[in-house]
């Protein structure tokens, strides 16, 4: 018999080695989050993903899964504190979603949509991030760049390249490529690469496929992010929990 | 290697960055993140004499800021930019813990203490022959340790290697009881019992052991361990030693910040007399197995090294990022292996307790603070420095000894402390009411506390790691909030915007760095809040966007100035 713990009241159960949130992804049960993907070792830097567990906050991608610990999430104190993260993220960088060809398929805009982020409410910062065309066949725009490092894990842990890392430290911290004249065409990154995949938002983009999907048909268009974030979970095969964020949609 | 090359070349060129990392066979642009994380490290030029001004608000207090203008003004060149024929730049740091004896500055990382408009002059003299470091007055980097009041820690005498005798007099097993029964708790701030932390280090899985002094003294405002390191080195090492004996390490770094890159010579002085003394190398002391070396690793600015999961990534080589706990260092610290790190104080106190035994250490302080504690005062006082009290002196104790008068608040811990006004100044230092690293910043009645806590605000978003989101936007936004305040075009809204940042910042930061860097504005609104409401331009909201002031530049660029180059005032 698998341990569980107390989700907003539901049991969750979990295997040894799991953390909250990839317990509840797999249970069915949608946690906000940018920086964790399935696929690698959670980190924990967008703090979206926080929940109170027996009454102290701390992050769920991070947090080890323990029998009868009590986890609250959807609260409104906690989606409060997630709106405020995304009206960070969004006055940061640039983001101008009519334009970007992102828009439909960004993770950032879907959660901000999920969590009905209504205004940037704080002065935008407006910062000078030039963009990096020189690769023929990929386009760096670094003004949607949100640092939740998944290009760097990607290409380090998945390609085995390591053409991404992130340079400065504080409210200058930024990508950067590995190459000396800093350029993305100096680096040996391939469109095959993990790397080209996992961008939330719309840094990393493959040149002269732009709108090719018309917006109102793209990712987020079809199912709001918290029922795609449980489409992506690993599930135990027999799973058959039921999924609110799916059925209050249509 | 970094800090290598940057002597070298003074700083790091591109090319040096690919070289290096094909030396150690790792990717350029980690290299290059690794570089880029500390302010002591430059990728770019940053001239033959790179000056720093320490930005501490006692520094300021001193008049920090004209001397800077001053040196500016003698060079001819603009603070954050290289003279255009590349010889200078001036630019200012976080604190460089000499506040007992500012305005202070480093020169290509050398400490220049009591600057005055003299000496300033001189400074400016002196770059413009471009007259060598080595051959400047030795008076300029003299540093006091201005020590004004001793007890047990300042005042030993005890001589090499007698605490390590105790130790073994009492048998290595009995030393964690031993430290446990003494009640000594961490002096760095956290106040974790030492006993406990030492414990856990020993009982851990691991093929290795490492011991740890955090040495990265960076809290604006405490300077006790570059005075511990200075007449107590031998102390320190000692504490070190016996705690390698305690949990079974055979090696340990002594982490050092680059502010005090002039102690580094004397350390090693020190370690290399110690190893002669066969109290440091293979079998200490005659005892045979007992093996224990210690190496210095310099820090090179960055206040968040002083965390301890960041500062051994930063001994790894890494940026400093604090890491995700649990675990813990004491299982999982350097290399993953366990790892027991402590402040320097706190190793000092560790072997008194051993040599005077737990029940006795235990009867100096308090019932939940035993032992003593050296306290770093600056502000505004005729007699700044060190003093070392048992646990429990009150605040209106210490400002007495040190001469305070009309004194409005003293700041306790630094910037993430505590401030305390002129109504509380009975309360004691001590677990029970008033932790501290240390820092005692003292404001007398003629001191802005909004300035106060608007340059703790500038220093938290200088030093945020940027690793987390709340933080490393939190402390922008708490910068830029505190900025239109102060320009006059603050509003309620700000107040409360301050605040709800606040709540984000305390529930959602990574590190203590984010959860207490709301602290120094909390403080000083509820008990200074008329200081923040006389700079509000209106009850009612007020956007940080100055209409008039966005055409600066077009008139600038036109050369006009007339009344129609300006926006009519709303209410003339």
């Amino acid at each position: 018999m698998t341990d569980t713990f107390q989700l907003d009241g539901a049991s969750v159960p979990f295997e040894p080695g799991q953390t909250v949130l990839q317990a509840a992804l797999a249970a069915g049960r949608y946690i906000p989050h940018l920086c964790y993907h399935p696929e690698f070792k959670p980190h924990g830097s967008c703090k979206l993903c926080t929940v109170k567990v027996n009454g102290r906050t701390t992050s769920a991608c991070t947090m080890p899964a323990e029998a009868e610990i009590d986890v609250e999430s959807n609260i409104e104190e906690l989606n409060a504190l997630r709106r405020t993260l995304l009206q960070m993220l969004f006055v940061e960088g640039n983001h101008f979603c009519p334009s970007c060809e992102a828009s439909g398929n960004c993770q950032l805009q879907a959660t901000a949509y999920e969590l009905q982020v209504m205004t940037p409410r704080f002065n935008e910062f407006y910062p000078d991030r030039p963009l990096d065309a020189s690769h023929p066949d990929i386009l760096l725009d670094f003004n949607r760049c949100i640092l939740c490092e998944l290009c760097v894990r990607a290409s380090s842990e998945v390609d085995g390249k390591n053409v991404f890392a992130l340079a400065g430290r504080g409210i200058t911290k930024h990508l950067i490529v590995n190459a000396e004249s800093g350029l993305l065409k100096d680096t040996d990154i391939a469109l095959s690469d993990k790397a080209m995949q996992v961008c939330p938002v719309g840094v990393i983009l493959k040149k002269g496929v732009g709108f090719s999907v018309p917006i109102g048909a793209r990712r987020y268009d079809q199912r709001p992010v918290g029922a795609q974030a449980l489409d992506d979970a690993p599930r135990p095969a027999d799973a058959s929990a039921s999924c609110d964020a799916c059925e209050g949609t249509s | 290697m970094l800090r290598e090359l940057q002597e070298r070349f003074g700083h790091i060129p591109r090319e040096a960055v690919s070289r290096l990392a094909q030396k150690l066979s790792v990717p350029r642009a980690r290299v290059e993140s690794v570089a880029s994380f500390y302010s002591f490290l430059h990728l770019k030029p940053h001239g033959e004499y790179r000056v720093l001004f320490s930005d501490n608000i006692t520094d300021r207090m001193l008049g920090s800021q004209a001397l800077m203008d001053q040196l500016c003004q003698q060079l001819w060149l603009q603070p954050g930019k290289v003279s255009e024929d590349g010889l200078v730049s001036i630019d200012s740091t976080s604190c460089t813990g000499m506040c007992d004896q500012g305005p202070a500055l480093l020169v290509n990382g050398r400490a220049i203490t009591r600057l005055t408009h003299q000496r300033v002059q001189e400074i400016a003299q002196l770059i413009r022959n471009r007259t060598p470091m080595g051959d400047w007055p030795a008076d300029f980097f003299h540093v006091e340790d201005n020590i004004r009041r001793s007890d047990t820690l300042l005042g030993s005498t005890l001589a090499l290697g007698e605490v390590l005798r105790a130790a073994f007099a009492l048998g290595e097993q009995n030393v964690v009881e031993s430290i446990k029964a003494s009640g000594l708790r961490g002096r760095g701030g956290a106040g974790f019992p030492t006993g406990s932390k030492w414990e856990a280090c020993r009982n851990a899985q691991g093929a290795e052991r490492y011991v740890v002094c955090n040495a990265d003294e960076g809290e604006p405002g405490t300077f006790k361990d570059r005075v511990l390191l200075t007449r107590q080195a031998d102390l320190v090492f000692e504490g070190m030693t016996l705690c390698a004996l305690a949990v079974g390490a055979s090696k340990g770094f002594l982490y050092l910040r680059g502010e005090y890159r002039y102690l580094l010579e004397p350390l090693q002085a020190v370690l290399q007399r110690r190893r002669a003394s066969n109290l440091l190398g293979a079998n200490i002391l005659g005892r045979h197995g007992f093996d224990f070396d210690i190496d210095i690793h310099l820090g090179a600015g960055a206040y968040i090294c002083g965390e301890e999961s960041a500062l051994i990534e930063s001994l790894e080589g890494k940026r400093g990022v604090p890491r995700n706990r649990p675990p813990f260092p004491v299982t999982h610290g350097y290399l993953q292996q366990p790892t027991a790190v402590d402040n320097v104080e706190t190793f000092c106190q560790a072997a008194l307790a051993v040599h005077m035994g737990a029940e006795k250490f235990r009867s100096i302080g308090t019932a939940k603070s035993s032992g003593t504690k050296i306290i770093s005062v600056s502000g505004d006082c005729p007699r700044p420095g060190i003093y070392e009290y048992p646990f429990g002196v009150s605040v209106r104790e210490i400002l007495r000894d040190c001469g305070a008068a009309n004194t409005r608040a003293v700041q306790i811990s630094g910037p993430s402390g505590v401030c305390v006004p002129e109504s509380e100044f009975d309360r004691r230092l001590g677990f029970e009411d008033l932790p501290t690293a240390g820092a005692f910043m003292v404001f007398d009645d003629s001191r802005d506390m909004f300035e106060v806590a608007r340059n703790y605000v500038h220093f938290f978003a200088h030093e945020s790691c940027g690793f987390c989101t709340p933080c490393r936007v939190g402390t922008a936004l708490l910068k830029k909030t505190m900025d239109k305040i102060a320009a006059g075009l603050g509003t309620q809204y700000d107040l409360g915007e301050v605040e709800n940042l606040d709540r984000v910042l305390q529930t959602s930061s990574h590190c203590g760095l984010g959860r207490t860097a709301c602290n120094p504005v909390l403080h000083t609104l509820k008990h200074f809040r008329p200081a923040y409401e006389n700079r509000l331009k209106s009850l009612e909201f007020k956007p940080a966007f100055d209409l008039d002031g966005a055409l600066a530049r077009a008139r600038q660029m036109t050369g006009r100035d007339d009344a129609g180059a300006h926006l009519r005032p709303e209410n003339p």
